[in-house]
């Protein structure tokens, strides 16, 4: 499974996107956000993490699968 | 609607776009870069974007910003890329008959744009750098 990584999560991780290997592979919005905080407690640390889902917002029960867009929404600042 | 992520915006652009002969207000708002931030002296943001849930973003917040004004057009367009200070980085733009709809959705564009569209800007200090809201 690919993630897709934005603004500090690609500080945090080191990487331009994360590959989740196949053993390791979350099967909700929420699972996700509960493995990066144990591979990255950096990640804990921001105002909010948002997981966005075939480019759309979406929440922890959303059921997720290497099909999917998948990608890491930090606290956004544009304007 | 004209929504839009670019290199570099052309100000021109939006106004053209809403005028019309039924237009009476045309409202444009324009977020430039400032040289300083908390005390520290700016010399350059970094805009990124998720572009195609941003875009989506954008159109959603236009689609509403019809449903809740009596609007003609709306533009939204922001700029990615590396900007100096002065240089305008988002530009809000709207039409209507009369002057307090425009007003009042132009705001509220600006607002909700800053709240949920998936673009990240880092600033640069003459020590440091860092992503603006990514903290407490």
């Amino acid at each position: 499974m690919e993630i897709l990584l934005f603004g500090i999560t690609r500080d945090i991780t080191g990487q331009q996107k994360l590959t989740i290997p196949q053993e390791n592979q979350p099967h909700t919005v929420g699972d996700l956000k509960a493995w990066l905080g144990q591979q990255f407690p950096a990640i804990k640390q921001l105002s909010s993490l948002a997981v966005a889902v075939d480019s759309e917002y979406a929440e922890d029960d959303l059921a997720i699968n290497s099909n999917s867009e998948i990608a890491l929404i930090p606290p956004v600042s544009g304007g | 609607m004209l929504i839009r992520i670019i290199e570099h915006i052309n100000l021109a652009e939006a106004p053209a776009y809403l005028g019309s002969e039924e237009t009476g207000a045309i409202n444009l708002f324009v977020g430039t870069v400032r040289n300083h931030s908390k005390g520290k002296t700016v010399l350059h943001l970094d805009f990124e974007a998720y572009e195609p849930m941003a875009l989506k973003e954008m159109e959603k917040l236009g689609i509403q910003a019809k449903e809740k004004w009596p609007l003609y057009e709306v533009a939204i367009i922001h700029a990615i890329g590396s900007k100096l200070p002065g240089e305008p980085v988002v530009v809000i733009g709207v039409s209507s008959a009369h002057r307090d709809a425009s007003f009042e959705a132009c705001r509220w564009l600006i607002d909700e744009l800053k709240k949920t569209v998936p673009i990240w800007k880092k600033e640069y200090y003459e020590d440091n750098s860092v992503w603006v809201n990514a903290h407490p």
